[in-house]
């Protein structure tokens, strides 16, 4: 009997702790473990007992990386539970500060976590001595999205001016102007990036995924819409969790979840895209076709021209809305404190982050669920490496090891998140 | 707050020629925060005579931050296998940080990456002092251990004795 083990103990280049453990015998893969080992973090425990509007602020400390997605999910949760909807300008606002976390989260992982492995690149300082254009307008560009989150979100790092039912204070039209000024830059860039990540060399892979993304009648979704698939699934988001499971596994700290009768489904912008492809307006479609990609994309290393895509949206959509923009009446709107129980589900940059809350008639937490992109995808990732690795079998320790790092890193998986994480070891017997 | 916008990074253009000094932390993961309640010792110390920021360590944001500031000193939370409380000081632009030292943060990119990835495109500043904590538990939760505490008082005087040497 021959063993091999490829493993990582500590795998670099992706948000938080974790590692990855395969083993090889006789030529086939005998197991595949992605290890979590960051501590769980019980936000969902040390929310109980605290007021409704401090949600917001509490969770955006589950992820430097995609703060508002945590707050965007908690504010639309407690909002449902309330009774109310935010409309108008202020739901426009909402967009736009998602608009600026994705192109921060998204610009973040593009240049500096995933173009290196592409390129053969230890890593993105190892790459900058060579393509030290490139990594300035990475720079530059994620500059764009911080100067959003800045605006709006009082800083760039955990957001301060969130709040149940609106925002603390809104910007004039005037405040915008010099932001409009650096996204048409941006905008700019972000087609650069499209056409600079498309030329990377793709490996030949394409498995059947089970996507699932929020869909929204007309825009290409952040905040809002039903949960659908690419097979029969399309819900309220009231139904989540009849539909939806997460299990404890021994080798990780973060739950698995598995679409019941189903089982691994795999969210974030590749399913975004292949679910919303429609959505996404018309030169941006175009893009993505010069690209060489369809509508319809399977390939889980091409992510990364989907997530640069997604910038070039982000953009654009920041652009759409800030050139709309009148600034509202009142920052917020009003509500009455009651008792009732809410969920949300918005798109996180890595994918669907579901939260749910219940609260007493003093708008005291209860009882709290959060659901982050990564532990959705943990399965996808096992699956994929599943399918990858009997296909490149032949391929040294070193290399093999180095892709199936960058098979992880497809999914930009943000272990802090997750535990609410990665090392890897390839075992050959 | 929207407006503001001095409470992000777009603060120190100012500073060109002058020194800024940053505290990088996650006050929710215990001594993680050590690198923050120094930079807010240091703001109530010093008032405004020295330009303070609180950072999550974030690698490409530290990058603008310091971008065109001459002097930077920076404080964080280190795991080096020092005694819990000691203080550490590297010169980070005569030589790369210890990148094993700095995992306190979660961050895929951050300070040590920050650092070299400057240092190979020329915007390093001319001056970067990193002070370092040794932290006792970086385990989800607010307040810092003993031994931190009592290190966030010296580590806040000698950065404040730093920047007067760097000419404040």
């Amino acid at each position: 009997m021959k063993t091999r083990t490829v493993k990582v103990d500590y795998l670099a280049r992706v948000e938080g702790e974790g590692g990855l453990y395969i083993k090889i015998q006789d030529g086939r893969v005998a197991d595949v473990k992605l290890k979590i080992f960051e501590p769980p973090r019980f936000f969902e425990a040390f929310l109980r007992g605290r007021d409704f509007r401090e949600a917001p602020d509490i969770t955006a400390r589950i992820c430097g990386i995609c703060p508002v997605a945590y707050q965007m999910s908690a504010v639309h949760a407690m909002e449902y539970a309330l009774g109310v909807k935010v409309e108008g300008q202020l739901r426009a606002l909402r967009r736009l500060l998602y608009c600026g976390e994705w192109i921060e989260s998204h610009t973040l992982h593009v240049y500096m976590l995933h173009a290196p492995d592409f390129l053969g690149y230890a890593d993105a300082i190892q790459m900058a001595k060579d393509h030290p254009e490139a990594v300035q307008r990475g720079l530059q560009l994620k500059k764009a999205g911080n100067e959003i989150v800045n605006l709006l979100g009082g800083r760039e790092i955990h957001p301060i001016n969130v709040r149940v039912g609106g925002f603390y204070k809104a910007p004039s039209k005037r405040d915008f102007d010099p932001l409009a000024e650096r996204l048409r830059w941006a905008r700019d860039a972000a087609l650069e990036t499209v056409r600079w990540v498309s030329t990377f060399p793709f490996p030949d892979f394409q498995p059947e995924y089970l996507f699932v993304a929020l869909r929204h009648p007309n825009e290409y979704p952040f905040n809002e819409g039903r949960i659908v698939s690419n097979q029969s699934l399309d819900i309220e988001v009231e139904r989540y969790e009849q539909h939806f499971t997460e299990e404890h596994v021994e080798h990780s700290n973060a739950l698995h979840s598995v679409l019941k009768g189903a089982g691994p489904y795999f969210v974030g912008p590749l399913a975004r895209y292949n679910l919303n492809f429609g959505r996404l307006p018309a030169f941006i479609r175009q893009t993505a076709h010069e690209a060489g990609l369809g509508p319809a994309c399977r390939n889980p290393f091409q992510s990364i021209i989907v997530r640069s895509l997604e910038i070039l949206y982000a953009c654009e959509e920041a652009l759409r809305i800030i050139a709309e923009y009148e600034e509202p009446e009142k920052p917020a709107i009003d509500m009455e404190v009651r008792a009732g129980e809410g969920c949300a589900c918005t798109e996180a940059p890595r994918g669907a982050l579901y939260h749910r809350y219940r609260i007493d008639e003093q708008g005291t937490i209860l009882d709290a669920r959060i659901v982050p992109p990564t532990s959705q995808n943990q399965k996808a990732i096992e699956q994929d490496l599943w399918q990858y690795v009997p296909q490149h079998i032949d391929l040294s320790n070193e290399e093999l090891q180095w892709q199936c790092e960058q098979a992880v890193r497809n999914y930009d998986p943000c272990i802090s998140c997750a535990t609410h994480y990665l090392k890897l070891t390839v075992d050959r017997v | 707050m929207v407006g503001e916008s001095g409470l992000g990074m777009c603060a120190h253009s100012s500073l060109a020629g002058g020194v800024l000094v940053i505290g990088i932390g996650n006050e929710y993961a215990r001594d993680d925060a050590a690198g923050l309640l120094v930079a807010r010792k240091l703001k109530a110390q010093a008032g405004g005579a020295v330009a303070v920021l609180e950072h999550s360590g974030e690698g490409a944001s530290l990058l603008e931050a310091w971008k065109g500031v001459s002097s930077v000193v920076v404080i964080d939370a280190v795991r080096s296998g020092a005694a819990p409380g000691q203080g550490l000081r590297f010169d980070a632009t005569a030589a790369a940080l210890p990148a094993e030292s700095f995992r306190g943060s979660t961050h895929a990119f951050g300070l040590c990456e920050a650092v070299e990835l400057a240092r190979c495109l020329n915007q390093l500043p001319r001056t970067l002092i990193v002070y370092g904590i040794e932290g006792r538990t970086f385990a989800s939760g607010v307040g810092v251990s003993p031994e931190v505490n009592e290190a966030i008082r010296s580590v806040a005087d000698a950065v404040l004795e730093e920047v007067a040497g760097l000419g404040v």
